[in-house]
């Protein structure tokens, strides 16, 4: 395991439960943010950091696109939204280290040449928003920097439904061509970025991609996860790479008695439990494995619990989030969310089963953003880590749950 | 004794569908069925699901007709990329010649 | 009688364009209510539509050009081209001009729909729903033949299939963009069933 200098990870510094770190706090414990754009862009895509909205793409080449095409005028949306039921992680950074939020806002501002400022903080994030607030009033900034309250809605947080909102009041997914890198914000290049990256990029600009790939034995690096199903869930800070039984273990559950974890979000994948038992919880790691890092979730479903309950629940939700704009995500979620309800009330049959699978397969790209894809990866997980448990819900067979304790 | 590959003014189209214009209409897997097929709710898929999807040459004119057609202008056909050609067939010596 | 023919010819092409129109129209609702059968595929609706459509238009090349070269009428290129500007029944003779006109637009965006975009060539194209009646009360109003048993008969009919293509796309409801929104907020599962797993 690598040395670490104590006291420079993201969530280190003053105690979680003490409340939001100060500008002081914040400076005494990492020292200035570095000013030069250049230097940060090529330090962050020397350390390899992913993006940790969801969709994991490099975040040095993203900077480096949007800077290429700024002329000064670009525009660096934070995205806050956090719009994903189960993830907590964006809260967790914006309201207890603001000053690392903004400082990667700052900074990226810098390293693409945006003269402008947006933190894209979801309605429902009250205390983060105070948070932000506050630390904002507490530094000044000389760059124009402000807070606009994204709706609670899940498509919220998508790159270009962010844009969208900024501009036109209206938080759904707009067709791309053109990319927010290329005309966002007011028309403008505009870097959408998750804060959780931001807060990163602002450490790696400090101390180094040597400093951050050297945390974790194979460079991965730092993340937040959101981990819940377990005896003690929360947010955490952990060093990529951990085997996932480990984490499970260090939050007070025994990921071998479980029944399946949920990893990425509801937009992410199941995963049978005895597969993750030595997974390398990392972005890339997960990759190969053909599993989405997505927003780092990490829910673990109970030995009593019925994995087709569980994802019925999920998909009706994913159903009810439609941004209601592109028919194959309307009518194939709901008629997907309609059939695995009635296949989780023990009302199914082998028919809808196979309705399911075949509406499901036709689900990827059939929509203006992610949303059904994320819905599909989800489902096709589903049946395969439970395809036990469908099969005999098809067949009125009962669950392999105890049915006292489904939920 | 091959064909020359196609080369040409269309000899490079890619079609996209634009999921939130499109309404269902249908007339694009009317005119270009060897390419798209509707769901159940009578909206478009592209067989095989690679998007965009390569216009073979001999359907260019379908897939123009297509675009046309569609009253709410969601099926866009682009250039592909530079460098990209359509081949259909390969030269004998070209084929005999060259290694790996 | 040859003098007579530009003007058997303009009211000729007249009344054709008339009936190729309300086709145009009948044809213009069935694509929009998405009507099919098995001998009448849907792209038969589009296509139609906007073939006959340039055929009225040949057809209403020679009504107008037939009835300003014609040396009896006092039609000039004035009262064709400005809205009751003629003497003869400046009424009538102006409401086609401004038919024309709502036409033009439509024809002209259509040609250039790739450019100027969806959401402007329908706003424009709503205007035909205005031209279609005032190319009729024009007839009625400045037509030669508008008295004539048959041309009433005609009239009549096109009136009927056009009233009866409006109904069928009343009555066919909103589109389907429309009942997106619905469907989504409509659910089958309750909402606010936010915590999973």
């Amino acid at each position: 395991m690598a040395v670490l200098t104590a006291n420079r990870r993201l969530l280190d510094g003053r105690p979680l439960r003490l409340g939001p770190e100060s500008l002081a706090e914040h400076s005494a414990r990492l020292g200035p943010l570095p000013t030069s754009g250049d230097e940060a862009i090529r330090a962050i895509e020397a350390s390899g950091l992913l993006g940790r909205g969801g969709a994991g793409f490099p975040v040095g080449r993203k900077w480096r696109s949007v800077a290429e095409r700024g002329d000064g005028q670009a525009v660096v949306l934070a995205n806050g939204a956090e719009g994903e039921p189960l993830s907590a992680k964006d809260r967790a950074a914006m309201t207890l280290r603001p000053h690392a939020v903004i400082d990667g806002a700052i900074l990226a501002a810098a390293a693409v040449g945006a003269d402008e400022v947006v933190l894209y903080i979801g309605a429902g994030h009250v205390a983060a928003r105070r948070s932000i607030g506050d630390a904002l009033a507490e530094r000044g900034s000389r760059l124009p920097v402000r807070i606009v309250a994204a709706p609670e809605r899940y498509v919220a947080g998508e790159e270009s439904a962010a844009v969208h909102f900024v501009n036109d009041g209206d938080a759904r997914p707009t067709s791309v061509p053109p990319r927010p890198y290329e005309r966002g914000v007011g028309g403008r290049p505009t870097l959408v970025q998750n804060v959780e990256s931001l807060a990163y990029a602002g450490l790696i600009a400090r101390f180094g991609p040597d400093w951050f790939r050297g945390t974790t034995e194979d460079g991965a690096g730092l993340g937040l996860i959101t981990i819940d199903g377990v005896a003690h869930p929360g947010v955490r800070e952990i060093e990529l790479g951990t085997p996932l039984g480990e984490i499970v273990g260090a939050s007070g559950a025994r990921l071998e008695t479980a029944r399946a974890v949920l990893v990425g979000g509801y937009f992410g994948r199941w995963l049978a439990a005895r597969d993750g038992l030595d997974l390398p919880f990392a972005p890339l790691a997960l990759r190969a494995a053909g599993l989405p890092f997505g927003c780092g979730v990490v829910s673990v479903l109970g030995p009593d619990a019925c994995g087709v309950r569980a994802t019925s629940r999920i998909i009706g939700y994913l159903a009810d989030e439609s941004a209601a704009q592109c028919g194959p995500c309307v009518f194939g979620l709901r008629a997907i969310a309609d059939t695995t309800a009635r296949l989780a009330d023990q009302r199914g049959s082998a028919a809808d089963l196979a309705r399911i699978e075949r509406w499901t397969g036709q689900l990827a790209g059939r929509g203006a953003c992610r949303h059904p894809d994320g819905a599909a990866g989800l489902l096709h997980s589903a049946l395969a880590v439970f395809g036990d448990d469908f099969g005999r819900h098809a067949a009125g067979r009962g669950c392999s749950s105890r049915p006292a304790r489904a939920a | 004794m091959g064909r020359r590959p196609e080369l040409g003014r269309d000899a490079g189209l890619e079609l996209t569908i634009d999921r939130i214009a499109c309404d269902g209409f249908g007339l694009c897997a009317e005119l270009l069925p060897e390419l798209i097929e509707l769901d159940d709710w009578g909206y478009p898929m592209i067989r095989g699901g690679a998007v965009p999807a390569v216009i073979p040459a001999e359907l260019t004119g379908h897939a123009r007709r297509a675009a046309s057609a569609c009253p709410v202008l969601a099926i866009r056909l682009a250039r592909r990329p530079q460098g990209a050609l359509v081949s259909r067939a390969v030269p004998e010596r070209v084929r005999s010649g060259a290694g790996g | 009688m040859s003098d007579q023919i530009l003007w058997f010819a303009t009211r000729g092409a007249g009344v054709v364009s008339l009936l190729l129109f309300t086709a145009v129209v009948g044809l213009g609702i069935l694509t929009v209510v998405r009507w099919q059968s098995p001998a009448w595929p849907r792209f038969l609706s589009v296509e139609l539509h906007r073939n006959l459509a340039l055929l009225s238009v040949a057809f209403l090349g020679l009504h107008i050009v037939t009835a300003i070269v014609d040396p009896f009428t006092s039609l000039g290129v004035v009262a064709a081209a400005i809205p009751f500007a003629s003497s003869y029944r400046p009424f009538g003779v102006g409401l086609g001009v401004i038919a024309i006109d709502l036409l033009l637009a439509v024809l002209l965006t259509s040609l250039v729909r790739d450019r100027i975009g969806q959401r402007t060539w329908r706003a424009i194209h709503w205007l035909a729903y205005g031209s279609w009646p005032l190319a009729l009360v024009h007839g009625i109003e400045s037509g030669s033949d508008a008295s004539m048993a048959w041309m009433v008969g005609l009239d009549l009919a096109c009136v009927a299939l056009v009233l009866g293509a409006v109904a069928w796309r009343l009555a066919a409801g909103r589109s389907n963009r429309s009942r997106l929104a619905g469907l989504v907020a409509a659910g089958s599962v309750p909402a606010g069933a936010k915590r999973g797993a």
